[in-house]
């Protein structure tokens, strides 16, 4: 395999891969008289358009990608990307638009904000929503904001927030930002919230509870509406974190469940695509109550036409510039328009089917902490492996050589060695069954020849990497050879 | 249509393998009362080339394509070169996540390592993150960051600071008690500097100022950040054009502690405002306090190069509520973009770029003053952006420019009311000499 060098490598002296028409106006550095111009950057690349080319390509195909094969990343929803939704959002009129653009200009990006809030707000059964969030925990920070200002706006913003143990590691962080201590409410024995801790915790000091449905093992909380009841009657809200909404859809909705507020990651379950960490987007809908709080502008329709509304003195302001990630809306439009009700439907009812039957097919090669019937994604833990000492770490590694991405193994904290596996519903029974294949044989390779495990992967671009002494001697950019050796003395 | 894969018969057999005889089944742990009734209230599903239609007659309702547009305000129309459309649009690009797995990933994490590394030499800073969500949050994450570093508790920030990342920074640190205060600006257009010395204690966290600011002028960082590291502060240097990056003294050689800001001139589309692209980059002493992923260089088993998501004990999947930022999913493939277009551009076609930026926009502004009742309202230094003031209504002035199919800039009294008829207007290398003559010919006969 080639070994891509760094950009900054194979850059020489003159070469550039992109040339602009002549300046068509008078260029007399005297005019520049008074700018602090800077000197050229001397290290700064130099390569012909071939050259970006090859290098991006080459880059490329060094990454394992869900166009290649399954990646049942748990609490991630890495299905398909539909490639109709990127040449949408590639359409000049839509994409090549001014976010100052005068209203009466832009009235059909406005009316596809307009039209996608009022969508999600019926998947959720919600009474509206903001597209201003541009990813899950920004989302997750917007709602705790709004439950804050209304509590502010009664008089009293409380002081903790309760969390899970399960909850994924945003939860807490977002809380915090929002000035709340973090109270952890313990799983019972079934994975589910244990409802006596949440009582007990459940005091007149709490703003609200955070809760994933279905959580991070994947199983769903049926006393959700003895969980928002509890909550509710102690003047606390619910916030729903939407990650695990593909299980859901068409089936039951947050709103139904008495949750106040919720934030949907599109890049997971409306099939945005992910980009190798982002860009996202985290909508949040609301109930009626929150309403006020939004951020602004809050979009409206009166007699057909488009508007933003910046006039609402309770708004919690903003979080994001302009409209947020507009053009991951417009994608995850395009994806609920070609869907339609059944087709939602029926993601959620394929996604649960794979995933069930991966747990199914592998509940005697790997132990299951929890009994209890899972949704989307099962969590599996190392434990019989960890007999032998191999870890889910090695588990995940040995998968890659079986053209597999490896599950999510850092959370929940509550499992031990966890493996979150997350087919999605996009996957066909071939692929699952080949991972599943992949599995067993890893299981039987883990009792058999456990070192093949513990230096996986054999096959890739670069073997296991160090990551204590990237952390422990932090490389964090490129730097010319010599002042590099200057450094490290 | 739908993105499933399943047949019949793989339904059969796997509802079989599970021991379950309907899809219904697989849902029994929720309970019915909260289950949906009836189909969503959503229109029936389109085929590809309906879904098509669909948008294609929805885009008829923009029409601002039709029209001659000098908008910039922080969000600025540049050409992008082919490659970058071409490359970013590779699956193994767009489809993967987070690079968790780094053996599978070098791709990703070759590629913000070299992001990283642009960022630096662009700012003039020591260290990079692999981005954040935009300049707005960038800002935020700024003063938090100088919050968590000197526990001080006031900001101040600069008039002349981007509104919407004024409005941002305002809605983050609300409940973590730092106060927010502003900085006015002098007749030139720049931060008010005796106000600034007034304003900034022994109290203040940190001062964030922009450049180019919002109005066009350039801020004389050296002065500033003096100042400012005078009275223990931290200096913020907040960038809303990018590109003036590669033509500028960089803030990171002036005294700026933190750089922040907008990344979206570097090969990302307009896009209605998003995704954008938000960059950050400090000093090396305060990478433990720095927010976001950050790639960093290290070798496998087998002595080779690689690369990997490192320092992640700041992130909230370790450190939960004690983490240095909430962010987790951030811009990836606009850093991507950004890293081809200025490799694409490289060190000659980036410095040659900005220098067209600040010739045409000079034309312009040369061009504009001579029609009797526009004035230079700030005479500072600009980069491609200048504000002029109207002797006319401005209302009434648009009005008649909309109608010669022309937006001639961006209207400051929205957001500064003692801007009136004022216009920020924007000029960048997609303005051909024809384009910026028919504006002074238009706006001529506007304000007559």
């Amino acid at each position: 395999m080639i070994r891509e060098p760094l950009l900054f490598d194979i850059s020489e002296k003159g070469k550039r891969g992109f040339r602009l028409p002549e300046l068509d106006v008078p260029g007399d550095p005297s005019l520049l008289k008074g700018l602090p111009l800077r000197t050229e950057i001397e290290d700064f690349p130099q390569v012909s358009e071939v050259e970006v080319v090859r290098h991006f390509t080459r880059l490329s195909k060094t990454n394992y990608c869900v166009d290649e094969g399954l990646y049942p990343l748990g609490s991630c929803t890495m299905k398909y990307n539909p490639k109709i939704n990127e040449v949408i959002a590639s359409m000049k009129p839509i994409s090549y638009i001014h976010p100052y653009a005068p209203e009466e200009l832009s009235q059909g990006n406005l009316e596809i904000l307009y039209v996608f809030e009022r969508y999600l707000s019926e998947i959720t059964g919600m009474d509206a929503a903001s597209l201003q969030p541009s990813a899950g925990a920004q989302g997750e920070l917007l709602g705790m904001m709004l439950i804050r200002a209304c509590l502010e706006d009664h008089g009293d913003p409380r002081k903790t927030v309760l969390i899970p143990d399960s909850a994924h590691g945003t939860n807490p962080s977002s809380a915090h930002i929002c000035g709340y201590g973090i109270k952890e409410i313990h799983s019972d024995g079934s994975g589910r919230i244990d409802i006596e801790d949440l009582k007990k915790n459940m005091t007149k000091e709490v703003a609200a509870l955070m809760v994933t449905n279905p959580n991070t093992l994947g199983v769903f909380e049926s006393d959700i509406k003895k969980i928002t009841g509890i909550v509710h009657s102690n003047g606390g809200f619910v916030y729903m974190d939407g990650a695990n909404m593909n299980a859901l859809l068409g089936v039951c909705r947050p709103g139904d469940m008495d949750v106040d507020v919720l934030h949907l990651n599109l890049h997971k379950t409306f099939s945005t695509p992910h980009g190798g960490g982002g860009p996202g987007a985290g909508p949040v809908a609301v109930k009626s109550g929150l309403e006020p709080y939004l951020p602004l502008p809050v979009i409206k329709k009166d007699n057909g036409k488009i508007f933003c509304e910046y006039d609402r003195p309770k708004s919690v302001g903003k979080v994001r510039s302009f409209y947020g990630n507009f053009l991951v809306a417009v994608k995850a439009l395009a994806y609920i328009l070609s869907l339609g009700p059944k087709g939602l439907r029926e993601v959620a009812e394929f996604a649960v089917l794979n995933s069930n039957y991966i747990r199914k097919s592998l509940d005697e090669h790997y132990h299951l902490q929890y009994e209890t019937p899972s949704l989307h994604e099962c969590v599996f833990s190392d434990k019989f492996q960890k007999e032998l000492g191999v870890s889910n770490l090695d588990i995940a590694k040995r998968l890659i050589d079986y053209n597999v991405h490896p599950p999510t193994m850092s959370f929940p904290l509550i499992v031990h060695g966890a493996l979150m596996i997350e087919p999605t519903e996009t996957e066909s029974k071939r692929d699952l069954d080949n991972f599943i294949q992949a599995m067993k044989e890893i299981a039987r390779e883990a009792k058999e020849n456990p070192t093949l495990l513990k230096e996986a992967p054999h096959q890739t671009y670069v073997r296991r990497l160090d990551e204590t002494k990237a952390a422990r001697n932090p490389v964090l950019k490129w730097e010319k050879k010599s002042d590099k050796n200057d450094r490290q003395t | 249509m739908s993105y499933t894969s399943l047949s019949k018969k793989d339904l059969k057999d796997m509802m079989a393998r599970i021991g379950v005889t309907s899809l219904e089944q697989l849902f029994k742990c929720i309970p019915d009362e909260i289950k949906c009734k009836k189909d969503l209230d959503i229109p029936p599903a389109k085929t590809e080339p309906e879904l098509q239609r669909y948008f294609e007659k929805m885009s008829l309702r923009n029409t601002y394509s039709e029209y001659h547009s000098f908008l910039g305000a922080g969000a600025y129309s540049h050409y992008i070169p082919s490659v970058v459309d071409y490359l970013s649009s590779r699956g193994e690009f767009v489809s993967p996540y987070t690079p968790y797995q780094p053996e599978v990933s070098q791709g990703t994490l070759q590629v913000i390592f070299e992001f990283q590394t642009l960022i630096c030499q662009l700012t003039g800073m020591d260290i990079a993150n692999a981005s954040l969500y935009d300049g707005a949050s960038g800002v935020a994450e700024a003063v938090m960051m100088a919050n968590r570093i000197n526990r001080k508790n006031k900001a101040l920030i600069a008039k002349t600071v981007h509104p919407e990342y004024r409005r941002v920074l305002r809605t983050y640190v609300k409940n973590l008690g730092i106060e927010v205060d502003e900085i006015g600006f002098a007749e030139d257009g720049r931060i008010d500097v005796d106000e600034l010395e007034k304003k900034c204690d022994d109290k203040t966290t940190a001062v964030i100022c922009q450049s180019p600011n919002f109005f066009g002028p350039v801020e004389d960082w050296r002065k500033i950040s003096t100042i400012v590291h005078d009275r223990g502060a931290i200096m913020v240097a907040a960038v809303s054009e990018a590109l003036s990056l590669g033509f500028l003294e960089p803030p990171g050689f002036l005294g700026a502690d933190i750089v922040t800001g907008e990344g979206q001139s570097f090969g990302i589309p307009l896009s209605f405002g998003g995704p954008y692209l938000g960059f950050m980059a400090c000093r090396k002493e305060f990478v433990r306090q720095f927010p976001g992923r950050i790639a960093g260089e290290t070798t496998d088993i087998d002595g080779r190069r690689g690369f990997v998501l490192t320092l992640s004990t700041r992130e909230q999947h370790i450190r939960r509520e004690r983490a240095t930022s909430n962010i987790c999913t951030n811009q990836a493939l606009c850093a991507l973009r950004a890293t081809i277009y200025l490799a694409a551009l490289g060190r000659e076609g980036l410095r040659e770029l900005a220098g067209q930026n600040a010739y045409k926009a000079r034309y312009a502004r040369d061009k504009i003053l001579q029609i009797p009742g526009v004035d230079l309202k700030f005479k500072g230094e600009f980069f491609n952006e200048f504000t002029i003031q109207l002797s006319g209504e401005l209302k009434d002035i648009t009005k008649k420019l909309t109608r010669e199919k022309v937006i001639a800039g961006y209207e400051l009294e929205n957001e500064y009311p003692e801007l009136k008829n004022c216009l920020l207007v924007c000029v960048t290398e997609m303005h051909s000499k024809e384009d910026i003559e028919r504006l002074k010919d238009v706006l001529k006969s506007a304000v007559l």
